[in-house]
């Protein structure tokens, strides 16, 4: 059947009364319908003001040369990696909440793919910048694939970790954007048949001719269903592939055999928290409040919980296999870690990745927007670190005392940092102007069954156990978008 | 003659839509098909589908992906300029698998989303062919040819009668063309 009734004590995905399936359609589409408010502009000056900063930085790069860059001959790999790994942890999320949470099952996550899935989108775009920027002369990116060529020809070393990135990374993309377009062509149909004139003819091309026919349902969830399947191993391979690029070198402190799952779980840590600093803000501006609920903000949260403890089980498991190896150079690069120069970015990755998280135990914190705000860009900041300390501190310490360096950032270093963020915000803030932030085809598969007015109706009904009522009703109490009032009667 | 090319029932809930699908096949009218918002889970066998066959086709397409790039790596490495790497073997394959892996997954979403798209008949500036424009916003559209199909009163109580909220008698197949 088109609908069925769920279980009373499971939490609504959507909130509100008199939700209807135009209004849903209203509600998603005002900002793309609308001019933008005043956040929007604001935001979108500061970010492209960053954006232009990176272009700036960039071009200088391009220019000078990577000796513009703080790099030395010891420290050969700093912000540009970090930035890099940082970039594409972030991007795990969206994979994750698309792929992996359709796999299980998790309707929740109906409401947030759209978004989840751009933004990873657009980190793995300001990752791959790092990429080329790091080259030096990005020209010679051509020579990173097996193309004929006049030395030899010369193939790329397939035994290379590097290599495989670059196959890793250029799949991942690629696949993503498949699956972001193939989910959007529904919503973008929707925009095409309500708008008019110019807008009406660039939704229309956009729109591949999309009908909802029941053929092309049908195909589109089999096509939705095996993009999900392939990209839960293709998501881990990628993280599995990044990790590989320091773990299967000879460096202590990243000849490491746990660093596979212990990045990957820190890219999802990572990605989580930057789907709340972007959700939080959007569900407030956007006036998303009955589709992104505090129950989407919770489970995100305590997904938080998981992979930030995941993390932190992998930082002290790290500490103690160095100790236990008994190779005096692991031994060492692990103690000068916490107690070397670094020590200030070592303990700030410390208490950003492993104590913060566990303050979202308290489930008061756990549901208020401020707190998860705040904590995001706290586990934002220090999952940076996290990448920091391990490319730098295990650099900076060479096997020869007289190579032994510190690593200071230039101008140029700080501003393709600050500016790869105000790309990536500008993609952002764009995506939510011309693109339906929350997938509109899969909320409406929500509201017949789980959504706040037809449990009400459920309720009201009487079929229900009244335990259960009961225990329903106190897990509406976190909602900052239900009016406990219309439960007292009841 | 009536001018009438196509009846539209209408429908803002997607059970009534089904009951209606139920009401007209137990009248024996023929649907040409049904346009909705959002998926309709069980619309395929009550309209006679056959499952998709796209599985198929990804799974031949991520053997392609595998096979094609594993050739790649093996003339690359093996055949055409092996390299000696500390006295390692040069047909190293468990260095292989990542690529192999990553090959296999690009083909298969590529070639499947490709098929999708070329059976649908969907691509970039393709004049969309619909019937009711609320078809994508919040009405679950039953489309009866009406050629041979008389009378359309008939049509048109059954349609009411299962709940339909509107119903659209159409000279033209699609709305959308000017």
């Amino acid at each position: 059947m088109a609908s069925h009734k769920e279980s009373i004590i499971r939490e609504p995905l959507i909130t509100g009364k008199d939700i209807t399936y135009a209004k849903i359609t209203n509600d998603i589409l005002r900002p793309v319908e609308n001019m933008p408010g005043k956040a929007w502009w604001i935001g979108f000056i500061i970010s492209s003001l960053g954006a232009l900063l990176w272009v700036f930085a960039v071009s200088y790069t391009f220019w000078y040369g990577i000796g513009s860059w703080g790099l030395n001959k010891t420290v050969g790999w700093a912000w540009d990696i970090t930035g890099f790994v940082w970039w594409v942890g972030i991007g795990h999320a969206g994979t994750l909440i698309s792929a992996v949470l359709l796999l299980f099952r998790q309707n929740w996550r109906n409401s947030i793919n759209r978004s989840a899935e751009a933004m990873t989108i657009f980190a793995v775009i300001c990752a791959a910048t790092y990429i080329v920027a790091h080259m030096g002369r990005p020209w010679m990116a051509v020579y990173s694939l097996p193309l004929p060529n006049q030395y030899g020809s010369l193939w790329v070393n397939f035994n290379s970790p590097l290599i495989w990135d670059v196959f890793a990374i250029s799949t991942y993309f690629s696949v993503s954007l498949v699956f972001w377009y193939t989910g959007l062509l529904p919503d973008i149909a929707a925009i095409r048949d309500r708008a008019t004139g110019l807008r009406q003819k660039i939704y229309s091309v956009c729109s591949f001719g999309w009908t909802g026919s029941v053929k092309t349902w049908q195909r589109f969830e089999t096509v939705s269903l095996i993009l999900a399947g392939i990209s839960t191993p293709l998501v881990l391979s990628v993280h599995t592939i990044v990790s590989m690029d320091f773990a299967t070198s000879l460096e202590p402190g990243w000849h490491t055999t746990i660093f596979p799952p212990y990045f990957v779980a820190g890219a999802i840590f990572s990605g989580f928290a930057m789907v709340q600093t972007l959700l939080l803000v959007a569900r407030k501006v956007l006036a998303l409040e009955n589709y992104i609920t505090m129950f989407h903000i919770e489970s995100m949260n305590k997904i938080i919980i998981l992979t930030g403890s995941i993390v932190g089980v992998a930082y002290l498991t790290e500490f103690f296999i160095a100790w236990y190896s008994g190779v005096e150079y692991e031994q060492y690069a692990f103690i000068n870690r916490a107690t070397g120069p670094y020590w200030w970015a070592y303990w700030t990755m410390m208490s950003c990745n492993v104590i913060s998280p566990q303050l979202l135990w308290v489930s008061k914190w756990r549901r208020s927007v401020t707190f998860s705000w705040v904590l995001s860009i706290v586990v934002n900041i220090g999952m940076w670190f996290e990448r920091f300390v391990i490319i730098v501190t295990s650099l900076h310490r060479d096997y020869i005392p007289s190579s032994w360096a510190m690593f200071y950032p230039t101008w140029v270093d700080v501003s393709i940092f600050i500016g790869s963020i105000g790309v990536f915000f500008t993609l952002f803030l764009l995506f939510i102007r011309v693109l339906p932030s929350v997938a509109m085809a899969e909320v409406k598969l929500l509201l017949k069954g789980s959504s706040e007015q037809a449990k009400m109706k459920q309720i009201l009904d009487g079929h229900e156990k009244p335990a259960e009522v009961g225990f329903y009703k106190e897990s509406l109490n976190k909602f900052d978008s239900v009016e406990m009032a219309d439960y007292e009667k009841i | 003659m009536s001018s009438t090319k196509f009846i539209l029932g209408l429908f803002d809930d997607p059970d009534d839509m089904m009951h209606g699908i139920d009401k007209l096949q137990k009248n024996s009218v023929p649907i040409y098909d049904v346009y909705t918002p959002m998926p309709i889970h069980g619309i395929e066998a009550k309209l006679g589908i056959k499952p998709s066959r796209l599985g198929y086709a990804a799974f031949m397409f991520g053997c392609l992906g595998g096979t094609v790039v594993f050739t790649i790596i093996y003339f690359t490495m093996v055949h055409d300029w092996p390299m000696n790497i500390g006295g390692k073997p040069n047909f190293a394959v468990p260095d292989f698998v990542p690529i192999t892996f990553e090959w296999t997954v690009l083909y298969t979403a590529f070639g499947m989303v490709a098929t999708f798209f070329y059976a649908t008949h969907l691509f970039p500036g393709r004049t969309p062919r619909v019937m009711d424009f609320r078809a994508t916003d919040d009405r679950f559209v039953i489309a009866i040819d009406a050629k041979g199909n008389i009378p359309h009163a008939d049509i048109t109580n059954i349609l009411k009668d299962a709940g339909a909220v509107e119903i659209k008698h159409n000279d033209r197949k699609y709305v959308s063309y000017e």
